[in-house]
């Protein structure tokens, strides 16, 4: 397979993460097509040395960060303030003295199952259901893999506020994946 | 601080959850032992955090069947 095909192959790849991470298909299909141009012309650039799709994601992090500076400025300040009330702790069930309702579920030892299809659309889904400003900072974390100062400073926001909306993301997450995987492996 | 008991599970569940983005402080470390010692709910929740720490790590990696192997890349690298 010639080098622009086997880039042309994880197209998809690039666009479930930059889909998921943008919320914006137009910007998304921009950051990937970015991504592909600049692979395809520098070939040399990807000296073999790791895999040419962990070597694309590495350059698409940086196009993702990029559409998210230069688009999302205005979008923060009003989506940080919606909910702030809201305690996600409490979707869990605890009784006034803090001690939980009923025990949580045994989650049993899902190793051999998480790497099926159908658990990465469930994650997909669930990830795509966090409120905007959430989910792109937990992608931040989880994906793209940065500490939690480098998210503060592409998105300059404090470090509590980035704690306090990771945390929320999290508990939303195991909320849906309980209700959609791990609960229903259980009945 | 003092009683390292003092802990609820709503509070230790949280500090579980903290421990995914921040290294916890020594007495919250010490706070959320201490429980885990007595409690046999708040153990299970944190085994729920954990699978969700390592499918989140199948996940990062996954890419559609097509897509070539499936084999997880290393570290990311710096491009």
């Amino acid at each position: 397979m010639s080098f622009e095909n086997e880039v042309a192959a994880l197209r998809n790849y690039l666009l479930r993460f930059a889909r998921l991470q943008l919320r914006n298909d137009a910007w998304a299909e921009d950051a990937v097509s970015e991504t592909m141009l600049a692979a395809i012309a520098k070939p040399q650039a990807f000296a073999g040395q790791s895999q040419l799709k962990t070597w694309l994601v590495g350059i698409l992090k940086h196009k993702v960060v990029d559409a998210l500076r230069s688009n999302l400025r205005e979008v923060n300040a009003s989506d940080l303030g919606a909910d702030r009330e809201s305690d996600e702790l409490d979707a869990i069930g605890f009784k006034t003295d803090g001690h939980f309702h009923e025990r949580p579920a045994d989650w049993g030892n899902p190793d051999q199952d998480l790497s099926q299809r159908q658990f990465m659309a469930v994650m997909d889904a669930c990830v795509a259901k966090l409120p905007p400003v959430q989910g792109r900072l937990f992608l931040m974390r989880e994906w793209l893999e940065l500490d939690a100062e480098e998210v503060c400073k592409e998105l300059e926001i404090t470090a509590t506020n980035l704690y306090v909306q990771l945390h929320r993301a999290r508990l939303r997450l195991r909320e849906c994946l309980e209700l959609n995987w791990f609960g229903i492996q259980k009945a | 601080m003092g009683n390292i008991f003092i802990r609820s599970c709503k509070e230790v569940s949280s500090l579980v959850i903290t421990r995914e983005d921040r290294a916890l402080s020594v007495v919250e470390q010490l706070q959320l032992r201490g429980h885990m010692f007595i409690c046999k709910a708040c153990p299970i929740f944190e085994r729920q955090i954990l699978t969700m720490r390592h499918a989140m790590q199948q996940w990062r990696h996954y890419s559609e069947p097509p897509a070539g192997p499936s084999k997880p890349p290393q570290d990311p690298p710096a491009p």
